[in-house]
Order: structure tokens, then sequence, then C-alpha cells
């Protein structure tokens, strides 16, 4: 690693650690700026028992004292305080308990995505013009076109209640397929895309014609440098992947009654549990920064003929 | 002839203007067409690009059109009227089905608009509920890409054309926006953005548009203005250096009317092909909001929001979801074609 990826590695560090800073400041002023505050839909609530719970929730005190504590709990701790409505829960243990399954299903159907993208891309590629290339591209530009919840929704349709093979709840086992396909859908769609284009690009390359000239194998050929450097620009998408899956997951779990942080971040936006939607957003924000900064320097060590400046 | 060493050794019987025989040698082969027109051609020989231009035609003017003579109104609940008992027969009918009062109407002789999709679960006409309901995501999605288009271009014209600490700050602000993520930060804003507005809209002209639809606005501004700015700053950079830009500034001109004049109709077609991408996110943005119950305020519908209603019935009534469902794939599918065709009929110089 020369001293200028070093360079660029540092510059990144810090911006993504600006960034997550940023979230967790505009999560905080942009809640606390909510008329009425968090106990508004408390019923018949009286002044002193308002007064009470402000205090038991560390209301009270100056808007920056708030400010600072939360900050300091959030960054030291990962202490986001109490749930407002699921009484005598911390919110991050909502948030760890959801995390296990959306991760589960998160990494699931980001893996089904990568290695069905890269397979029937680089087939498309292979395959150029042919019909089996167009009808594969006529598919893909469908699924980038097809919003979350409506994939989501017309295959509960098909596959639970017309065909009856799957279950419509996703909370176990057989009944995360419909969910994870549902996620992988979009991304597998994208990346086939992505992965065709940067072939064909890599297949026109001197250096396959010289390897193919010298008598390497057509396999060896494929693998070992037409498709190892198409993969390339497939890094660059991990970021903008997990981003999709955080929120397509909002709604997936929301269709198929899965368990996961997504349902309970869609909730506590329905009964505004303030710490919960903030919680969740500055956990999954963090989690979508951290990826985008790996997979923008794996791209730079990678390929260190990109210059990202 | 004789030399003079300090003359420009110019022949001046050269400049003699051309005779009419003279000008008939030259002749022009068909008249030479502009950049426009040349994209327009580019454009139209592309057929996906041209049929996906044709269906977004087709859905907006009828979005616009069917409800001025549509007989039913999207918000009336057909079993519903003064002075009598809600009549249940109007929820949710199958396509070209009708109410009971309606079928007493039909046996008296009258004619009955039929209820082209059915009716919903609250018994009001689904046809023109689709029918508005891709009004309100088109518009949106316009409006949003037009707020988007204002805010990026003022910025990011600002940032090229300024140059130095002016553009390292508003970079270093876009680069930061830029790694927020952003439908966090838009279900965040959306969600609070709401409440906070509601308010503080009643009585005035915006009251009727709806806080949430306001509230993806702001968003919209806030958030999405960003690689808008990116790319135009990178046009006006590589634009400034120009000799034609340096002209006008050695001639006195102002930098507002250099950005107006010379630069801005440089990147104009880079400008409209972006904007014209954006329009499906925004409606794509408008109908996940709309599902999650962050969208459009009821009973104004839009393709989102008439999705989410329809997943409490969907064993029973699936097509209320698939009409929705088809219409919005059909619009983002037609626009993403047509912006693509738009891209490579009037910017051969940028790919994918």
């Amino acid at each position: 690693m020369d001293s200028k990826t070093a360079l660029y590695i540092v510059k990144r560090l810090i911006l993504a650690v600006f960034t997550v800073w940023v979230v967790i400041t505009i999560t905080f002023f942009v809640m606390r700026a909510v008329p009425g505050g968090p106990f508004l839909s408390e019923k018949a609530i009286s002044p002193a028992a308002q007064a009470q719970l402000e205090a038991k929730y560390g209301m009270d005190k100056p808007l920056m004292t708030q400010y600072f504590t939360y900050l300091k709990d959030v960054v030291t701790r990962m202490d986001f305080g109490p749930s407002l409505k699921q009484r005598g829960r911390q919110v991050i243990e909502i948030i760890s308990d959801g995390m296990r399954t959306s991760a589960k299903l998160g990494v699931i159907a980001a893996v089904a995505a990568l290695i069905s993208g890269v397979v029937l891309g680089a087939f498309a590629a292979l395959r150029r013009n042919k019909l089996i290339d167009r009808i594969i591209m006529v598919i893909t530009t469908a699924f980038v076109s097809m919003p979350s919840f409506i994939v989501g929704t017309l295959l509960l349709v098909l596959f639970a209640m017309v065909l009856h093979w799957l279950p419509a709840n996703g909370s176990t086992g057989r009944g995360l397929i419909l969910p994870i396909v549902t996620l992988a859908l979009y991304p597998m769609a994208y990346i086939t895309r992505l992965t065709r284009s940067s072939m064909l690009d890599v297949l026109g390359q001197d250096y396959i014609r010289t390897a193919r000239a010298k008598g390497v194998s057509k396999r060896a050929v494929l693998f070992k440098h037409a498709l190892k450097n198409a993969l390339i620009p497939v890094i660059t998408y991990f970021g903008p992947m997990l981003a999709y899956i955080v929120t397509g997951s909002l709604v997936v779990e929301q269709i198929f009654a899965v368990p996961g942080i997504g349902r309970q971040f869609v909730s506590s936006i329905t009964n505004r549990d303030y710490p919960m939607i903030m919680g969740t957003t500055i956990i999954l924000a963090t989690l979508i920064v951290i990826m985008n900064l790996v997979s923008d320097i794996l791209y730079k060590i990678v390929d260190p003929r990109i210059n990202l400046e | 002839m004789d030399m003079k060493k300090l003359s420009m050794q110019v022949d001046l019987d050269s400049f003699i203007p051309a005779t009419d025989e003279e000008k008939e040698y030259i002749v022009t082969m068909r008249p030479s067409s502009t950049f426009f027109q040349d994209g327009v051609k580019r454009f139209m020989k592309n057929k996906v690009a041209v049929v996906s231009l044709i269906i977004i035609v087709i859905i907006t003017l009828s979005s616009i059109l069917i409800p001025m003579f549509w007989p039913y109104s999207y918000d009336q609940m057909l079993g519903v009227q003064t002075g009598r008992p809600v009549d249940p027969s109007f929820k949710n009918l199958e396509p070209f089905e009708y109410g009971r009062s309606e079928i007493a109407a039909m046996e008296a002789g009258e004619k009955v608009f039929p209820h082209v999709f059915g009716t919903d679960a609250s018994g009001r006409d689904y046809f023109i509920r689709v029918v508005y309901g891709t009004r309100i995501s088109l518009a949106v999605g316009f409006f949003a890409s037009i707020i988007v288009l204002i805010i990026g271009l003022l910025i990011g014209s600002i940032a090229g054309y300024a140059g130095g600490a002016v553009d390292l700050i508003i970079m270093r602000i876009v680069d930061i926006i830029y790694s927020l993520p952003d439908m966090l930060m838009v279900i965040l804003l959306a969600s609070v953005l709401k409440q906070t507005l509601a308010g503080a809209l009643d009585g005035t002209i915006l009251e009727h548009i709806g806080s949430n639809i306001i509230s993806l606005f702001v968003v919209f501004a806030l958030l999405y203005w960003v690689s808008m700015a990116r790319l135009i700053r990178g046009q006006i950079l590589s634009l400034r250096e120009q000799e034609y830009v340096m002209a006008a500034e050695a001639t006195g001109a102002r930098p507002g009317w250099v950005i107006r004049k010379h630069l801005l109709p440089n990147c104009i077609s880079v400008i409209i092909i972006s904007t014209a991408l954006q329009i499906p996110n925004a409606i794509f943005t408008e109908s996940y909001l709309s599902f999650l119950g962050l969208g459009v305020n009821a009973p104004m519908p839009s393709l989102g929001s008439l999705a989410s209603d329809a997943l409490n019935g969907l064993a029973s009534h699936t097509f209320l979801l698939i009409i929705p469902a088809i219409v919005i794939s059909l619009i983002v599918l037609s626009l993403n074609l047509m912006g693509d065709g738009l891209r490579d009929a009037f910017d051969p110089k940028l790919d994918t």
C-alpha cells in the first residue's frame, strides 16, 4: 500500500466518522423539534405527571446538556436510553433482538444476490445479443423498476395465496424464503447488469486477446483474466446494496410479518417512540456508512489504477 | 509585385467578393442541422425510448383529462348518501359490478356508469382513485425533480464558477450529505415534518396539498440536490476553461452573465437528462413513503398508498393491489427507458 492510498483511507475514515456524528446530531435535534414532545399521545396526563416523566427521561435539562449526554451515552456505551412505548426495555436490547433476525435475512439475501447476479451477468455477457441475453436483460430491467413493496406483495399473493407453496408469515424456517427472495431480487438484477457491462468491457481488452493468443484455455481466460477484473466494479455496489437491503427490509418485514428491526422501526414511527426511532436510525445509518467505507477502500486496494480523487 | 519588407504580403485580389457564377459551384447537399435536431433524430431512431415516451404521454394526459368527465370523484363513498343508511353493497365491488341502488336504477331504465375497476373497501370507485393516484405520483415526481434541479443548479454553478474556498466548503457539505443514508434520513424527516408542518400549514393554500407532500418536497430539497450539484459543478469546471469563456470575461462580462449565457446552455443536455432520470426516483421514494404511511394525506390517493391500502384485503381482492402495482412499474420503467434514450441521443460522450 503506497502513501497515497493510505492518505485516501485516512480521509475516508475521517469523513465516515464525521458523517456518523452528523447523523446523530440531525437525529437528535430533529426529534426534539417535534411539537408536543414524546408524551403527547399519552391520554389525559396531568402537568405534574408530565414533569415527572420528563425528569425521569432527562428532558427537563437544557437542550445542549441533553445533547451532550446523549452523544456521550451513544458513543461510549451504545446507550440510547429506554424505550418509551415498550416499558422497561432498553432501546439497544430491542434493536439487538430485532437485528438477529434482520441480519440473517439481509446477509442471506446479499449473498444470494451477489452469486446469482454475477453468474447471470457473466452468462449474459458471454451470450451477448443472443436470445438468452435479451431475456435476462428484459427481466432485470423489470425488476429494477419495481418497488420492493410491490415485488413482495406480488410474491406473497402468488406463492402463499394462490399456489400455497410457502407460508405467508415470515418468522421462521420456510417462511423466510419469500422475504429473502424479495430483498434479493433488486440487488440481483442490478448486479447482473453491472457484471454484464463490465464483463463486456473487459472481454474487449487487449490482454484477453493476448492470453488467448498465447494459448491459454478458454476457461482459464474466462475465470482468471476476465471475471476477476470484471468483478471489481461490483465491489462499489456493496455499500448501496446494504443501504437498499436495510430500507427494503422495512417494508418486507412489514409485509411478511418478520419480527425484525425494520418492523420495530416502522411501528416506532407510528407510535412515536422517539428513543427507538433515534436509536434505530443511528445504528442502521452507521452500518451503511461503514459498508460504504469498506467497499470504497476495498475498491481502491483491489485496483490501484483507480484514481478516486 | 514588389515586396515591401514590413507589409503583410497580402494579395488583395484574393479578397474580391465571389461572382454569381462562382457561387453556383457551392453545392449544399442538405441544410445543416442543429445539435437539437440531431438529438431528436437520434432519439426517434430508438424504438424503445419512443414507445416509453408515448406511454408516458398517454398516462400523463389520461391522468389529467379523465377526472374531468368521470362521473365519480376519488373521495366519494358511493354507498353513503345523506339522509339514508350506509349501503354496504357498494363495498369491494368486482370490476363492472354494481351496487344495489344502481341495479335498481338500471332496472328502472337509467344508465349507470360502470365501475371499470370495481370499488375499494370504502365503496369508492377504484378506477378514478387509480387515475388520481397516478396524477399525484406524477406530480410529486415532477415537482420534486424541479426542486432538485433548481437547488442543484444554483449551488453547483456557484461552486463550479467561484472555485477556491467557496467551492471547497460547498463540496465538503455535498460530500457529507452524499454519504448520509438517504432513505433513513427521508423517513426520519418525513415522520417528524409531517407533525411539525401539520399545525403550521392550517389556513394557508398549502393546507390543501397536505403536510405529507410538503414534507416530502422539503426532504427532497434538503437531501437530493447533491448529485445534481456535483454534476453541474463538474460540467462548469471543464467548460470554464474554454476559450469563449475567457473571451467573454476579457470583454468585461459579469459572472452571472457568463454562467447564464455561456456555461449553462452548454451543459443543458446533461441537466435535462439527469432531471428526467430523477423523476422515477422521486416517484419511487413517494410510493415507498406512502406505503409506510408517511406519504400523501388520506383520502387523497397515491399509487403507493393505494397499494398499501390494498394489503388489508389482499386474499380476496388481489386486483386492488395488482392495478396500482402495474401502473407504478410501467411509469418508472418507461421513465427510466426514456431517460436512457435521451442520454444516448443528446449526450453521446456520456456513457452509463
